[in-house]
């Protein structure tokens, strides 16, 4: 019995191992890594050489990075990820998703725990002096979102009445942007760690609006059009760049030609109309990215 | 190491607001704690049976669970937990009075949570007053009230004082978690908001906000420690 | 349970069995009510009993079923492993911590007569030393927050350029909190032992540290069996806090299916569920083995009805964490 039980498991070792190898040997012809260069010592070799690499994205954001029944994300974020990544000579299959909420996306960069952050990441100075962008690849703005037919609040200078709350999430900016106009934090802001709950909180009643970039607003809009509305026009513009290294010049130099080259090709928009722009968001112009 | 100067009153406001939640918190067990003990020796089984099923619910389920009932569950109930609006309480504990419910409900979850371990203390010690008592006040012809109030009760006390408190400092601790679930301000949820929103440096916040909770747990364990030996020696 | 009941009142005559009855009914009746009217109709009236809600949960020939299953069991998978792991190295650290310090306070004893008096000085300084290291250490582990101490570990090690997989924070965040409590468990398990076992080693002849690793730990092992494994639920149910650092555990899983599905009350319904079942097991398994233990010790004529004072607290301190 027991001789048969390690036998069994010796022949699964082999076959699983053999199954690997010929997975590895399939991989690289796939890619055809041998068919790009890069400048020797540069983050693009390392990765290209590794056939691998970790990207940072948001699993709560709907038609940007979400998690849901699958076992990897799915959004616009995701898509330019994988535009990316291709352009590495990675195959898709090789990338590690790696879950970065608002608070940890400068962390998991300045720690190498992932090698690039695509995550609704808004380009600011205070984030430009730990890491650095490239892009943007699109330009959000905060707004607000209210219940259906709640004509009180009409952008955020309606906060400042000392009563009306408002939801938001731990670490992001629209929780910073905001709390500018809101008279008292304690009895007017609550924090969660994702939107979803900030949702949940206003379709209850508990909160009279939730703040944050328009997009992920639109995308609990279009799920719920009987429960939810925007509360006037944007207050802010939020670019989203990806982030990496502060130091990397050569790889964010990569990223930003990459995207250029998105842009012309309409893979660019490819990705935006089969995620996010099923919500109905505007698309825009092609933003011009920022070689600083 | 400039932060814990420059912050102190943002350290100092997240210690005083974990104090208030963990205040009301046993105050609120506690009381839950001991009507759930007396459903749980009543001699009517129905109440018996609630008093047991509370206790292996909330005793099984983690915090963080109850914390989300509390937060989402309730207002599908229709909740909002206006009933805990007390007014004069709320002149102290102003969290207590404000139109946003998340402070009263990682309250209700807290008191929810923390009285079913309340119970068992205070159960332990019912168990260690020797049957004899029990038996000799029922003897004298007394009713199940009276040899609680009179005879079992005063008794067990004391040997509830220590598992009590082990109790009432894990519910201090648990109390870290209510930063998630929309209180805004407490110790945790400042360490969160400096280290990450503000981006100051990791090390002293982490410093500055375990003092705030050692502070809280540290000197209650040590009286536990005194009580207990005390206790052990008149044994 | 009855047992226990019985000694606070008599065995109910007629007039006394009917008052029962009838306040049984009463009070069953209310509850039914109560639950009716402040659970089953607020939730009814906002939907929360439809098919659409929860039919991926319970109704195999749903389209998302199977996917929804599939992932719930990579998460509580996930939570499983995190658990054992946890449970492990926190009785391995655990226990050396718990010989560490009886082996301190031992030293501390000792007066080191066979060295030269600046050597004796240095070792019963380096002894006080350690033994006030490591008393610190516990208090300042014991007395902080498991999410606090998770929190800390999965931010503060990459600071200091130590980084790992996602896991290996939350199981070291929990192995520094619960280590420091078994250590306690053992420790006073250790020094309740009646003194004759300690001093009837001394006189067979064998070490302090022979002493502790053969006749002191194994005998706290027994007697603190039900609160060690009182302390796996404990384990079990703090796994839930990886979702503050994006482990993906049972609740982790639970948050992203509720993203697309939009059911949170019912997805966390069926995860606490599991919860409860599988800590209720336990629960009861720590139950049976307290009571082979007593009964054990009983025909061994010690006295099993008043444990030690130590096996309350740390049966109490059982309830750490969350």
């Amino acid at each position: 019995m027991r001789i048969s039980r390690i036998a069994a498991l010796a022949a699964a070792a082999t076959l699983a191992l053999g199954v690997t190898a010929c997975g590895g040997d399939d991989a690289g012809d796939d890619t055809g890594s041998g068919d790009k260069s890069f400048p020797a010592g540069s983050t693009m070799e390392r990765l290209n050489k590794a056939q691998a690499i970790k990207v940072g994205t948001k699993f709560d954001q709907p038609g940007f990075g979400q998690k849901g029944l699958s076992d990897s994300p799915e959004g616009f974020d995701v898509e330019v990820a994988k535009i990316i990544v291709k352009e590495l000579g990675i195959p898709e299959s090789k990338i590690e998703w790696v879950e970065t909420p608002s608070k940890v996306r400068e962390d998991v960069i300045v720690n190498g725990t992932v090698d690039m952050v695509v995550a609704t990441y808004t380009i600011n100075d205070a984030r430009k002096e730990r890491i650095a962008f490239a892009g943007p690849y699109y330009e959000a703005g905060q707004n607000i979102m209210v219940k259906k037919g709640d004509t009180s609040i009409t952008g955020p200078e309606s906060f400042q009445d000392g009563a009306k709350k408002v939801c938001s999430v731990t670490g992001s900016t629209p929780a910073e942007e905001i709390k500018k106009y809101v008279k008292d934090v304690g009895s007017q802001l609550v924090l969660f760690d994702t939107y979803d709950k900030c949702r949940d909180a206003l379709k209850g009643g508990q909160v009279d609006a939730v703040t944050t970039d328009n997009v992920i607003l639109l995308g609990y809009i279009a799920k719920d059009e009987e429960s939810f509305q925007l509360a006037g026009d944007n207050f802010t513009k939020e670019p989203y760049g990806i982030g990496v290294k502060k130091d990397d010049t050569a790889f964010r130099d990569f990223i930003n030609d990459t995207l250029e080259k998105a842009y012309a090709d309409g893979s660019w928009k490819k990705a935006w109309d089969d995620t996010a722009g099923k919500f109905g968001a505007e698309l825009g112009e092609a933003p011009a990215v920022n070689r600083y | 190491m400039n932060v814990l100067i420059d912050k102190f009153d943002v350290f100092a406001g997240g210690f005083w607001l974990t104090l208030q939640i963990c205040l009301l918190a046993a105050i609120g067990a506690l009381i839950l704690g001991a009507v759930v003990a007396v459903l749980r020796i009543s001699p009517v089984p129905p109440l018996r049976a609630v008093g047991t099923g509370y206790v292996n619910i909330f005793r099984n389920l983690p915090l963080t669970v109850v914390m989300f009932f509390a937060a989402f569950g309730l207002p599908a109930l229709g909740s909002n937990a206006d009933f805990l609006r007390i007014p004069g309480l709320d002149l102290i504990f102003s969290r207590l009075g404000t139109d946003l419910p998340y402070f009263r409900f990682a309250l209700i979850a807290l008191v929810l949570y923390t009285a079913a371990f309340v119970c068992e203390a205070l159960r332990s010690g019912v168990n260690a007053v020797p049957a004899g008592q029990a038996e000799a006040a029922r003897s004298l012809g007394l009713t199940f009230g009276q040899n609680l109030r009179y005879v079992v009760l005063p008794q067990s006390w004391k040997a509830s004082v220590v598992p009590l408190g082990s109790v009432i400092i894990a519910m201090i601790k648990n109390s870290a978690l209510v930063g998630f679930f929309g209180v805004v301000g407490d110790l945790s949820q400042t360490a969160d908001q400096l280290t990450s929103a503000e981006g100051h440096a990791f090390v002293p916040v982490a410093i500055g906000i375990s003092i705030g909770y050692l502070i809280m747990t540290v000197p209650l364990g040590a009286l536990l420690d005194h009580i207990e030996k005390r206790q052990a020696v008149a044994r | 349970m009855n047992q226990q009941s019985s000694v606070l009142y008599d065995v109910p005559g007629p007039r006394q069995r009917r008052i029962t009855l009838i306040s049984s009914i009463a009070a069953t009746f209310v509850l039914i009510a109560g639950a009716y009217f402040l659970v089953y109709r607020p939730l009814e009236e906002k939907g929360q009993f439809s098919m659409d809600l929860w039919g991926p949960l319970v109704d195999p020939s749903n389209e998302y079923f199977s996917q929804v299953w599939d992932r719930i069991g990579y998460g509580f998978k996930n939570t499983l492993i995190a658990a054992a792991l946890a449970i492990l190295s926190s009785l391995v650290v655990g226990t050396l911590l718990a010989v560490l310090r009886i082996q301190l306070k031992h030293l501390g004893r000792r007066r080191f007569t066979g060295l030269a008096a600046p050597m004796s000085y240095l070792a019963r300084g380096l002894t006080t030393v350690l033994s006030a290291i490591t008393r610190i250490c516990v208090e300042v582990f014991r007395g902080l927050p498991v999410v606090i101490t998770i929190f800390f570990v999965a931010r503060g090690f990459p600071e200091f350029g130590i980084s790992f997989e996602t896991l290996w924070y939350l199981v070291i965040g929990l192995t520094i909190y619960n280590s420091v409590v078994i250590a306690e468990i053992l420790r006073s398990g250790m020094e309740g032992l009646p003194n004759g076992q300690a001093e009837a080693a001394a006189a067979i002849g064998l070490s302090p540290l022979q002493t502790t690793r053969l006749i002191l730990l194994p005998q706290a092992f027994r007697i603190m069996l039900p609160a060690l494994i009182s302390q796996l639920v404990v384990v079990l149910k703090d796994t839930s806090l990886g979702f503050i650092i994006s482990y993906e555990e049972t609740l982790n899983i639970g948050k992203q299916i509720i993203g697309v599905l939009d059911n949170p009350i019912q997805v966390y319904i069926v995860i606490g569920l599991m919860f409860i079942l599988v800590n209720y097991s336990l629960s009861k398994l720590a139950q049976y083995v307290q009571h082979r233990l007593s009964r054990g010790r009983k025909t061994a004529g010690t006295p099993a009805q008043n444990p030690p004072p130590a096996t309350l607290t740390a049966q109490a301190e059982g309830t750490g964490g969350i």
